[in-house]
């Protein structure tokens, strides 16, 4: 009865209950929409670094991020990480910022990623078409779908100008977005070089340590700092935190995207809240009735919860499925939204417990009643 | 009939309001109710009716006098614990009813048994009995608003036993009924007393429920003044010991 009671009275109203679910709509969607947008600029800040295979990352001291690595490092750190205990391979990759300039004229920054895939290091990510030995032809590079019409060139075969050397679009990849809108130029670690105006030596962004199975990292990482002076290592969590912290802290991106679906989670608790409420004080003498029947409070606070859990399940379905075409919109544009199992899961949470801070008014409302007022009507 | 006192009122006291604004609006009330029988609380508007109502119903707490129901005694409990009590002991009948508009009238009966942990097949039959028992039982799916006023007091009734309190209280049953929906609750109510041996006390100033009750108990300005019983063999009841006893401590 509990459950019927709760559903008829959400029903009764069909008004309050269109106005509760627009509420806990528009607070999912905008919830959803803000992780999501979160996850996806996660991802993407961290996708090259989760592709490396790496232990640990040798970085100039200060190093930001993935694509602010600062001052190059030369082949002594390489020389001295090698020849450290327990490392197995270190792999040179270089990351630098350079200018493109496109055939038709103009120009923009891409981020060049200077990788030798057989060494292990970063490789272009979802490759679409192509193989990583196009990449290794005289000029080619690989750049992703998403960005051919900012760097003005068609697809495959398209030309362009990085620093002072001809580039030539060989392969693709998709869906590999580059948070900073600055899109990755892949190509081996020679050309890079030459891209990023340091051809003919061995300097390097980041130092990329691979240590034999069974070793101790944190004894290797140790022995590394002990011999390499100006650098720091780090594991790949690290890096992958510290490249977070900067794009999505430090930039203040994350804080307006978190701010942005904790204002979805007040708003839609406020609008539940007072939907709540004011259907509670409607449904006041048939609380206080239930009351004067010899129901416990108890009872009477299962039936308000029960209705907010229902507003709750109602609002998460219509919201997710509107929250899940955003999604679907999203992913053609340079900054996809991201929804997965478990950020779906945590909205369900979210929504369950947002209605259920929402029921508190009108419980509290309800627990004052006296059940006298049935004989005043 | 048996004479057992199933609900006992002693010396009750109840003030209303606070500071310049107190009322008093109880001044010493004794009464008690035994099983088997209809008992009509009858007074002027202002009386004390409903106060005192609200007191034997375990709803409202007396400022002094003891209140026991079934033998237990009232005093001390918290809200809880009397609710207790009214889910155990007590049916409650109201003036308008108050059954839920949203739930059909074997919803609004069934609602009474699911408060008091009765759920299932078992609690849906017995039920559909009591309404059957009112009257009802061809309008077991209608909801409140396709229900005459007549009918929805015979819900309200068989919400009221269908627990089998030993006591049912009611409130002005018959003040929103015409006449013969009136006669028709006030005879349902004579029989729940007399067939199913509970005690029946119904505040009212209407009349036409006279013929119906066993006890006439009379109310004014806070106190009992009079009370009649009908003698065996009568129709209607006849004064048979009126006891005006205003109290000197008013």
């Amino acid at each position: 009865m509990i459950f019927t009671l709760a559903f008829r009275n959400l029903f009764h109203d069909r008004v309050r209950l269109m106005v509760t679910l627009v509420g806990i709509l528009f607070s999912i969607v905008l919830v959803a929409v803000q992780l999501g947008l979160y996850l996806g600029a996660s991802r993407m800040i961290t996708a090259n670094i989760d592709h490396a295979n790496a232990d640990l990352w040798v970085m100039p001291f200060g190093a930001k991020s993935f694509e602010d690595g600062g001052l190059l490092m030369g082949a002594r750190e390489r020389h001295q990480a090698l020849a450290t205990p327990g490392v197995e391979r270190v792999t040179p990759l270089i990351v630098r910022f350079s200018e493109w300039r496109k055939p038709a004229g103009g120009s923009t920054r891409v981020v060049v990623v200077g990788t030798d895939a057989e060494d292990g290091a970063v490789k272009p990510l979802s490759l679409d078409y192509g193989t990583w030995e196009d990449i290794k032809a005289p000029d080619a590079i690989a750049v992703d779908r998403t960005y051919l019409k900012d760097l003005g060139v068609e697809g495959v075969g398209g030309t362009a100008q990085i620093g002072p050397s001809r580039v030539k679009v060989r392969a693709l990849t998709d869906g590999v977005r580059s948070f900073t809108q600055s899109p990755y130029v892949y190509t081996p670690l020679s050309r890079a070089r030459q891209l990023v105006g340091v051809q003919g030596t061995d300097l390097a962004t980041f130092h990329l340590v691979k240590a034999y199975d069974g070793v101790d990292i944190e004894e290797v990482r140790k022995e590394l700092l002990s011999r390499l002076e100006g650098a720091e290592v780090l594991t790949t969590a690290e890096f992958r935190q510290r490249s977070l912290s900067q794009w999505l802290f430090r930039t203040g991106a994350g804080v307006a995207l978190i701010g942005g679906a904790l204002l979805g989670i007040l708003v839609g608790t406020v609008i539940v809240a007072q939907t709540l409420y004011s259907s509670t004080k409607d449904h006041l003498n048939e609380f206080a009735t239930l009351r004067a029947l010899g129901s416990s409070s108890g009872y009477i606070h299962k039936v308000i919860l029960t209705q907010a859990g229902l507003s709750a399940v109602i609002g998460y379905i219509l919201g997710m499925l509107l929250a899940l075409l955003v999604v679907l919109a999203s992913q053609s544009t340079p900054l996809p939204i991201v929804m997965t199992p478990l950020l779906a899961l945590g909205l369900f949470s979210v929504t369950l417990f947002m209605c259920a801070i929402s029921a508190v008014s009108a419980i509290v409302k309800v627990t004052k009643i006296d059940p006298a007022t049935v004989f005043s009507r | 009939m048996t004479n057992e006192a199933v609900l006992t009122a002693t010396n009750i006291v109840k003030e209303l309001g606070s500071g310049a604004g107190k009322v008093r609006a109880l001044k010493g009330v004794d009464l008690s109710l035994v099983r088997g029988e209809l008992t009509l609380l009858m007074g002027p508007s202002g009386s004390g009716k409903t106060t005192l109502l609200s007191i034997l119903g375990c709803i409202m707490t007396p400022t002094a006098g003891a209140v026991s129901v079934d033998g237990t005694s009232t005093d001390g409990r918290s809200p809880d614990e009397l609710a207790v009590l009214r889910r155990d002991h007590i049916g409650f009948i109201f003036q308008s009813y108050n059954l839920f508009p949203t739930l059909s009238a074997l919803e609004n009966v069934r609602i009474a048994l699911d408060v008091r942990g009765q759920k299932g097949y078992e609690a849906a039959r017995r039920c559909e009995d009591v309404l059957r028992q009112v009257g009802l039982g061809n309008r077991l799916r209608n909801f409140p608003g396709n229900l005459s006023g007549g009918e929805q007091q015979r819900v309200a009734v068989a919400r009221a036993i269908v627990s089998s309190p030993s006591i049912v209280l009611a409130d002005e049953p018959t003040a929103a009924l015409d006449s013969e929906n009136g006669h028709a609750v006030m005879e349902l109510l004579a029989r729940i007393a007399h067939e199913q041996d509970r005690s029946v006390l119904a505040v009212t100033h209407d009349p036409r429920t006279l013929p119906y009750a066993d006890r006439v108990v009379r109310i004014e300005d806070g106190l009992i003044v009079g009370e009649e019983r009908r003698p065996e063999g009568l129709d209607a009841p006849e004064i048979t010991d009126l006891t005006k006893r205003r109290k000197a401590h008013a």
